[in-house]
């Protein structure tokens, strides 16, 4: 199998998403199967082929002019799911680094 | 003002405009036509729609540019398009009830063109799925056999023009999301050039991928809504900065053009009702006076893979925002991890787990070159691959998906059997090219399609292609909104 | 043992430009939260970035100046983790293709020069704010502002070639006079628009293979910095001394206690799974951009400071001062001429900057009361002694609060002053003539004499002598007709 029990774990503390525990091996199964046959691109010829880029080759820079978009105040913490102050509100903080 | 009348609900989107511009049809009416008719009926069987309401489609209609070149014409538009009255949701619970307080850029300008938004349509969830199965609010049912799906994940909106709720409808299509339903509801469904319709206010799902769609019953409504929003847009830098394509002479004919026929692409795996609908569009087309290319064309799962690599890896990263901190759905926690996976696992169903947990693999350290970056080598070989056979032709004609409309429920346990379904639509956007399904007519009571290829701004061809299509079809067998008594306006 | 400290310095540079780096929100400092916020720095779904091409001319000019190599083509990248200050969950940045790559800055330690080795220099977005827990009822709640999410900022990795504290603290008094003199960056570490993080690992002395390293985060100051890269490999050298091992961690330097606190060890290093943003187009920056950006480029602050000194003559101390900012060099080079170079640095670097610090006024506050054609008058007037010592001083407040040339001051305050030492020189001489038994007390050891005959003198001028230069005048000849010098 492509992907073990241990690999899924992994994978699901990066995305921080919860697999139930019973699930974990299908999930693995199923993930399995897909990147075994994403194995089919092992047999296509790709010498010469950069990977792909779809963006537009000449986009130009912004100008660097405030624009009409910003939020009035209020706005940005009317759909908060807790708000106060306009301030957006979560659990602790510890320090200012990534947890 | 006449009062809106049975006819009303059939009428094209640019009879529509016609009429209210002229003054023979308010959009209220218009609107109305839609919502109050047998639609209704319709809608309780089908449930294309996701969110509307009554006060807000009034609201729109009677605020409509009556002048514009959409004056009137109802449009419903799938929920992963960011519109500030109803509500944006993606199908999904992570959005539950959110409401956005921008509009996307394509919305402005279906608006600026006097198009009426009339609600928001049912997808899957995120746009992750093939069937319009996977959406919180329940599956969507193709207007032509209920026990059967509409395709997905844009498969409201489909369904919503073919029963004839609105007249055009907006999709997005990130591996076949617009063209496949469109096959399986017999409508036309148009995924343009990469960087043609904008994608800001579009929720994205894969970035490189993604393109809004367009479904209409008639060519040139297609034509009209695609001229209405086509167009470079300064908030989103993947736009071309050129002018879009001129679709205007859509209805010019095909005298001339040669259209490829890969044929070993459906020497097996494919129905015999979607193989016999190519040899009547190929037919079709010579007796309009193209000219067909046999050719070979690279298989399609060589896409499949690169595709489910790349779209999930984008799409774990673009999803990521969604965390319970600043919108939608919040689950209970009282540290920060437990935040975000309480959020995260609560919100998102299935599918969309199963696919950012494929992206994250994609993408992480040590998987990077043997997953992702090979699926971007993959890619390009992709491209070259459509690039060298358009040296040869304008167009190319394949299948749009390997079978007509399959059952509800006959997929949803095997991802990979769903993500095969895919393998006739995933190599256009891989390419960034455009591509448009055509209704080809009913087979044992299921629509049957067929697509057309073009490399990139080649609208306007696969547009004359596609009403080639239309005009020479044998009506009896169209979908059912057709009728011989509507007759298509012979005058632009 | 010996140990030889490794350090290296990644640096971020908040960049002076009117809105954010991806989107047209204004950068404005001090706003209420959460009210310089869009859809795209508030990482709404559907939106999308733009590149602030503003940002891109500051990241060129700063490249330019350093001598870095700036490639034509380079891609915008998607760090991914999650964190509450981050709306997407990924910071735009810029991985394996930077615009800027090499580089040197020159600097001065210990009044010594030196140059100091760059990796790269990228652009990348400021994540927002988020606050320390507070008490909400029954829960602990952090609050978090976006209005900094998006904030151009430039990331600039040192070669791991620093060895002490005090090379940090020269590179980064360099580094901030740097990109103020070119406009990149107010570089003030207090507002947070010039950070700093040490990577600190420690080898014995001679060795070549590197030490596990550290990460000091939490240096608000050139200070703190040096502070915390001290405390850092002193905490080091004990530990290797006792034959423990380094553990990889990052700490926070905690400037009110001058101690560190070990934030967390990484285990594992970060996965943050970058990808080329699908959303950007590659940056293309033409041979002609990058030529313009070398062609409009200032005087450098080393080229300047290089210039003081050969030039004017001035110090190495005095060309480190005027230099930063070059508005400051500009002025003293206008009152250089009027008496002297090192008269006017010396006033500059004493005087003009103490009134700077204690009103508190911008440079541009005081050359608008006293231009430099002002300044040098009064300049010119000190350096002929025609303002001697503490009057010159009592002048230059009151210039710098009234108008009018230095005549009309002495008018307005009804002071009048004796004019030259030439003026006083015959009656000093003519005093000591006068008084052979003072002299000669005075030469013979008695100093409390001087006061006598600096009384003769100031009754010979008419009272109007200042004392101190009759002093020193008197000095001076008492100490020729000793034989001395």
């Amino acid at each position: 199998m492509a992907i073990d029990r241990d690999e899924v774990l992994r994978i699901a503390e990066l995305a921080r998403l919860e697999i139930a525990p019973d699930a974990v091996e299908r999930v693995a199964a199923q993930l399995s199967a897909v990147l075994e046959f994403a194995a089919t691109l092992d047999t296509l010829d790709l010498d010469g082929c950069e990977p792909a880029v779809l963006a537009p080759d000449a986009a130009e820079g912004r100008p660097d002019v405030p624009g009409t978009r910003t939020f009035e105040p209020g706005v940005a913490t009317a759909g908060a799911p807790e708000a106060e102050d306009d301030f957006f509100l979560v659990p602790p903080v510890v320090e200012n680094l990534e947890p | 003002m006449s009062a809106p009348t049975l006819e009303t609900w059939r009428l094209s989107a640019r009879e529509v405009a016609s009429r209210v511009r002229g003054g023979s049809l308010s959009a209220v009416e218009a609107m109305d036509a839609g919502w109050d008719g047998p639609a209704q009926a319709w809608e309780r069987e089908v449930h294309a729609v996701a969110h509307t309401d009554r006060e807000l489609r009034q609201a729109a209609a009677e605020a409509a540019n009556t002048k514009g070149p959409l004056a009137g014409v109802p449009v419903l538009v799938k929920d992963n398009l960011c519109t500030t009255d109803y509500a944006t949701t993606c199908g999904s619970r992570i959005l539950a009830g959110w409401q956005s307080p921008y509009d996307a850029t394509v919305i402005r300008r279906l608006r600026r063109a006097g198009a009426v938004v009339v609600g928001k349509a049912n997808m899957d969830e995120f746009a992750m799925g093939s069937s319009t199965e996977f959406s919180c609010y329940g599956p969507t049912r193709n207007p032509y056999d209920l026990a059967r799906v509409p395709g997905g994940s844009s498969g409201g909106s489909a369904a919503a023009v073919a029963y004839g709720l609105v007249p055009v409808a907006l999709g997005s299509d990130t591996g076949g999301s617009v063209r496949q339903p469109a096959a399986f509801c017999g409508v036309f469904g148009l995924k343009p050039t990469y960087g043609r319709l904008s994608r800001y206010g579009l929720v994205a799902f894969g970035s490189s991928l993604d393109q809004v769609g367009v479904f209409a019953r008639h060519a040139g409504d297609v034509a009209d809504v695609y001229a209405a929003l086509a167009g470079a847009d300064p908030f989103d830098a993947t736009t071309r900065p050129t002018p879009a394509p001129d679709v205007s002479a859509w209805d010019r004919g095909v005298e001339g053009l040669r259209f490829g026929w890969p044929e070993n692409l459906w020497s097996r795996g494919v129905d015999a009702c979607i193989v016999d609908a190519l040899d009547r569009a190929a037919a079709a087309l010579e007796r309009a006076g193209a000219v067909r290319v046999p050719m070979t064309f690279l298989p399609g799962e060589y896409g499949v893979a690169a595709y489910y690599l790349v779209a999930t890896a984008e799409a774990s990263s673009n999803l990521a925002r969604f965390d319970g901190v600043r919108y939608g759905h919040r689950g209970a926690a009282s540290d920060l991890v437990s935040l975000y996976t309480r959020t995260r696992t609560e919100g998102f169903g299935p599918e969309v787990q199963r696919r950012i947990l494929l992206g994250t693999y994609a993408l992480s350290a040590g998987y990077y070159d043997a997953y992702y970056l090979k699926a971007q080598r993959a890619r390009t070989r992709i491209r070259h691959e459509f690039a060298e056979r358009f040296g040869h032709c304008d167009l190319m004609l394949m299948p749009v998906a390997p079978t007509p409309a399959f059952r509800v429920g006959e997929k949803t346990d095997d991802p990979l059997a769903m993500y095969l379904s895919d393998v006739f639509t995933i190599g256009a956007n891989l390419a960034g090219i455009p591509g448009i399904s055509v209704p080809m007519g009913l087979a044992d009571g299921l629509p049957t399609a067929v697509q057309l290829l073009g490399p990139e701004d080649a609208e306007p061809v696969l547009l004359r292609a596609a009403r080639a299509l239309e005009v020479d079809g044998d009506r009896a067998a169209l979908p059912r909104t057709h009728t011989t008594e509507f007759a298509w306006p012979g005058k632009r | 043992m010996a140990w030889e400290a490794v350090i290296g310095l990644e640096c971020h540079i908040q960049l002076r430009t009117r809105t954010k780096m991806f989107c047209d929100c204004p950068v404005r400092f001090g706003a209420e939260p959460n009210t310089q916020v869009c859809p795209v720095c508030l990482g709404l779904p559907g939106a999308l970035p733009r590149v602030n091409d503003a940002a891109i001319g500051h990241a060129l000019r700063l490249g330019v100046a350093l001598g870095c190599s700036i490639r034509a083509e380079s891609v915008f990248a998607r760090k991914n983790y999650f964190y509450p200050d981050m709306p997407k969950n990924y910071q735009v940045t810029q991985y394996d293709r930077p615009l800027c790559e090499g580089g040197v800055l020159p600097a001065q330690v210990d009044g010594e020069p030196c140059t100091f080795q760059l990796t790269r220099i990228h652009c990348e977005e400021d994540a927002g704010k988020s606050f320390h827990p507070e008490r909400h009822g029954d829960r602990s709640l952090s609050r978090v502002d976006f209005n900094r999410a998006g904030v151009p900022l430039l990331e600039m990795v040192t070669e791991p070639v620093l060895r002490t504290p005090a090379e940090c603290a020269a590179f980064l008094t360099a580094l901030r006079r740097l990109v103020r003199a070119l406009g990149v960056s107010d570089g003030d570490m207090e507002k947070g628009q010039l950070r700093c993080d040490a990577n600190v690992s420690l080898r014995p002395a001679g060795a070549t293979a590197l030490g596990t390293k550290t990460e000091i985060k939490n240096l608000n100051s050139i200070k703190g910095v040096e502070r915390g890269v001290t405390a850092e490999i002193a905490r080091q050298a004990r530990a290797l001394d006792a034959g423990e091992a380094i553990v990889q961690a990052t700490l926070l330097y905690d400037a009110d206690h001058d101690r560190l606190a070990i934030m967390r060890t990484k285990e594992h290093a970060h996965d943050y799974r970058y990808l080329p943003d699908p959303d950007l187009p590659v940056l293309r920056v033409s041979p002609a951009r990058i030529e313009a950006a070398r062609a409009s480029q200032p005087e450098l602050p080393w080229d300047l400071e290089a210039r003081l000194r050969s030039q004017h003559g001035l110090p190495a101390y005095d060309a480190a001062v005027l230099a930063d900012p070059p508005e400051l060099a500009a002025y003293f080079e206008s009152c250089a001429a009027a008496g002297g170079a090192k008269l006017a640095s010396n006033w500059i670097m004493t005087e003009v900057l103490r009134v700077l610090r204690e009103r508190p006024w911008t440079l541009a506050d005081w050359v608008e009361r006293v231009p430099a054609e002002r300044f040098s008058g009064f300049l010119a007037r000190v350096a002929s002694r025609e303002l001697p010592g503490p009057v010159a001083k009592q002048v230059f407040a009151w210039m710098a609060d009234e108008p009018g040339d230095v005549p009309a001051i002495l008018e307005r305050h009804g002071v009048r002053v004796q004019g030259s030492a030439d003026e006083l020189a015959p009656i000093v001489r003519q005093v000591l003539d006068e008084n052979p038994g003072p002299v000669a007390q005075f030469l013979a050891g008695e100093g409390k004499t001087l006061g006598f005959l600096v009384g003769q003198v100031m009754k010979k001028s008419g009272g109007q002598a200042v004392p101190q230069v009759v002093q020193e005048l008197l000095r001076g000849e008492l100490g020729r007709r000793s034989g001395g010098g």
